[in-house]
């Protein structure tokens, strides 16, 4: 019987998913994936997690506990940095240490530390160590883990594409051309975990696209990009999503073709309050570009969300017909 | 130009010798009020941690006296703190106050703009000077942390209760009036005297409790609410190891000349917390088991709303609570942190952790349970 290490369908799982499955399939494991959010799993994880955990946390430890007696080994890689010179989050970077003190009944957890912070080159090391809990084979390791990286950068080359993850099933279908299209553009900032979970962001993402929205998120902006408007910052970014988020953002504002921006954010995130705020700042500051912020928290009343999607649109229509004579600011 | 620089808890006196002995002209803020928190909840974002809006109530305080540039540390994640610097500019410069951030983070990047910096800041550019002048702040900053360790040990002990306190804070106002590291010093050490003359109960074995967590809310009387000088009256020995002279010290000249300081804590987290992960989660977990292995009665950690590193620890708290049989209390900190509450959750711990030392005296070992 083959291995089996389970992955919490949450945090990084969104953004990397196609890697790690890969990864773990290649060497022969199988692999278990929590099943997607529900209310069960929120209400499990806000009754375990400390209260002023930010919600992606809090939702975790839910699929944690959903998943840990399914499962060999549980997947929660210590995340302290995915690329040079920037870190994701304390809250990630300790998710382990978090996760041993508030469950228990755990099975043995691959917390292998990926921070690739100060050199590049420990990315091939951090995958040896992972691989190394389900296959002694060095070779055969680095042969999954290339494997992987194609796969993951064929996703990722799809998602700048127009790809949202969560249209898994019709997945060429759903590929949205972004030029020339008469859809109205709106851009979508926020952390993949609170884009393409349909649970939490209730939706969001159909919703705008069953109006007739075409939807640009900052993932769609490829890295060049963004990095040639983050360096203009006066400060370098040390969070990665802060990075892309502001670079994105400036870039947003310079594109002509963006008619709307929203901004997702996570209740109790420490860098959405920073990095949001700083945003909110550049699209008033150098555009007219009307902003919006959501913010996702663990209660779930859908109507407001609704209302509050529709004004946001309808504002932006009324102002492309009447020439913007309306305010940005709702 | 006029400098001037955020306040947290006793700060303000070696910065204050060091801008005395680099001759640079100054204004400090008035010191941490309810309307400094009120002007900074008012314009900072509203998830934003609770020292970044004091602090920029105190630069819009300052900046009613003449200040007009800003000089703050800076660092490099992953805590929210690195990045005040930036905050603070960006909200000012909405606000339209014409005020200038200067941070004082050395980036490999920029090492000539930063020395120019200095220069325009300082008037001209002397190292040996400089070099000086940091020496006599590094002194002036360890011996106020001296001064207070010794007000934690008198305050459980003294007869006449609140007589630390007097020479205490009438030490903390009349610095402002001294002029140099020197003045400083002798302040200092009229001070040390003034508290040991105090007549004390030798023989008294106070409860000892150590102080963990967020470096702002631990070492700022404003935020949390004088707890030192509580903790102290109600017959209770603080130990806060986590100081700003250790974080000068330890973090900033250590640092920049490649040397490494007092690092066991690091040791003692590791079962704990597998990696550094920004803040001062690493000394939380470690100073916990330290204190604990050193017989201290309870733990209280005191964190600011919303801080990324610190709910990490506060996570993995209870672990060591169990492991080591030692009470711990988390006090969460915010503008509407109310007084009252936050009083009576702290009588009630020193009595909790009082009963626990006498019930323990007796049968032996500690009974009382904690959960």
């Amino acid at each position: 019987m083959s291995i089996k290490v389970g992955i919490p369908r949450s945090l990084f799982y969104y953004q990397m998913y196609p890697l790690w499955q890969t990864f773990f399939e290649e060497l022969g494991a199988e692999v278990v994936v929590s099943e997607n959010t529900s209310k069960k799993i929120l209400d499990d994880g806000v009754r375990i997690c400390v209260d002023e955990a930010c919600l992606p946390v809090k939702l975790f430890h839910g699929h944690v506990i959903s998943l840990k007696d399914r499962v060999d080994y549980l997947f929660i890689p210590r995340m302290t940095s995915i690329s040079k010179g920037e870190y994701i989050c304390p809250k990630v970077g300790g998710l382990p240490d978090m996760i041993r003190s508030s469950i228990k009944g755990l099975p043995e957890i691959i917390d292998v530390e990926i921070n690739l912070r100060k050199s590049g080159s420990s990315e091939l090391e951090s995958a040896l160590d992972i691989g190394s809990y389900v296959c002694k084979d060095g070779r055969r390791i680095k042969r999954a883990y290339i494997k992987a990286l194609d796969k993951f950068n064929e996703y990722k080359a799809d998602v700048e594409r127009g790809f949202i993850p969560g249209d898994d099933i019709n997945r060429k279908r759903n590929i949205y051309v972004v030029k020339n299209s008469e859809l109205l553009n709106i851009a979508i900032i926020g952390h993949p975990y609170n884009l393409y979970d349909s649970y939490v962001n209730m939706n969001l993402i159909s919703k705008l696209r069953g109006d007739g929205i075409n939807i640009i998120t900052h993932e769609m902006v490829s890295e060049e990009i963004i990095n040639s408007y983050a360096d203009k910052l006066n400060k370098k970014v040390f969070w990665n999503f802060g990075r892309k988020a502001l670079g994105s953002v400036r870039h947003f504002v310079e594109r002509n073709d963006i008619k709307g921006i929203i901004f997702v954010v996570s209740f109790g995130c420490g860098i959405d309050a920073f990095i949001g705020d700083l945003a909110e700042r550049i699209v008033r500051r150098n555009s007219s570009i009307p902003f919006m912020f959501i913010s996702l928290d663990e209660h779930s009343g859908e109507a407001g969300l609704d209302t509050r999607l529709e004004a946001f649109t309808d504002m932006i229509r009324w102002r492309s017909k009447n020439e913007s004579n309306f305010s940005a600011h709702g | 130009m006029k400098v001037t620089f955020p306040h947290m808890g006793n700060t303000y006196i070696p910065v204050k010798a060091l801008l005395d002995e680099l001759g640079i002209e100054y204004v400090i803020p008035p010191f941490n009020n309810k309307k400094a928190l009120e002007l900074g909840t008012k314009y900072a974002p509203e998830m934003a941690c609770l020292p970044l809006k004091i602090n920029l109530g105190n630069f819009i305080q300052a900046h009613e006296l003449g200040a007009d540039l800003i000089l703050i540390s800076g660092g490099c994640g992953p805590c929210r703190f690195g990045y005040y610097g930036e905050m603070h500019r960006e909200i000012l410069k909405d606000l339209g106050f014409n005020m200038e951030v200067f941070t004082l983070d050395i980036s490999k990047k920029d090492i000539s703009g930063f020395l120019r910096n200095i220069k325009r800041i300082t008037g001209e550019f002397k190292p040996y000077k400089i070099l000086k002048a940091i020496k006599k702040t590094a002194e002036v900053s360890k011996q106020v942390d001296e001064l207070e360790r010794l007000s934690f040990k008198i305050r459980p002990r003294e007869i006449v209760k609140g007589s630390a306190d007097r020479i205490y804070k009438s030490f903390q106002n009349s610095v402002l009036n001294k002029k140099g590291a020197k003045e400083i010093k002798e302040l200092i050490d009229f001070t040390r005297k003034n508290l040991l003359d105090i007549e004390t109960d030798k023989s008294l074995d106070p409860i000892k409790i150590g102080i963990v967590g967020e470096i702002y809310t631990t070492n700022d009387p404003f935020t949390n609410f004088r707890i030192e000088s509580r903790l102290g009256n109600e017959g209770a020995e603080v130990m806060r190891p986590v100081t700003v002279s250790g974080w000068i010290i330890d973090h900033m000249i250590k640092k920049a000349l490649g040397l490494k300081g007092d690092e066991s804590y690091k040791e003692a987290a590791k079962p704990y917390l597998g990696a550094m992960i920004g803040g001062h989660t690493q000394e939380t977990i470690g100073n916990t088991v330290l204190l604990a292995k050193d017989g201290y009665d309870g733990i209280i950690q005191i964190l600011p709303l919303g801080c990324m590193p610190e709910i990490v620890s506060e996570s993995i708290l209870p672990s060591i609570e169990r492991d080591l049989n030692i009470p711990v209390l988390t006090l969460i900190i915010d503008e509407m942190t109310g007084e009252a509450g936050y009083l009576t959750r702290i009588e009630a711990f020193v009595d909790l952790l009082k009963r626990r030392k006498e019930e323990g005296l007796i049968a032996g070992k500690r009974m009382l349970s904690w959960n």
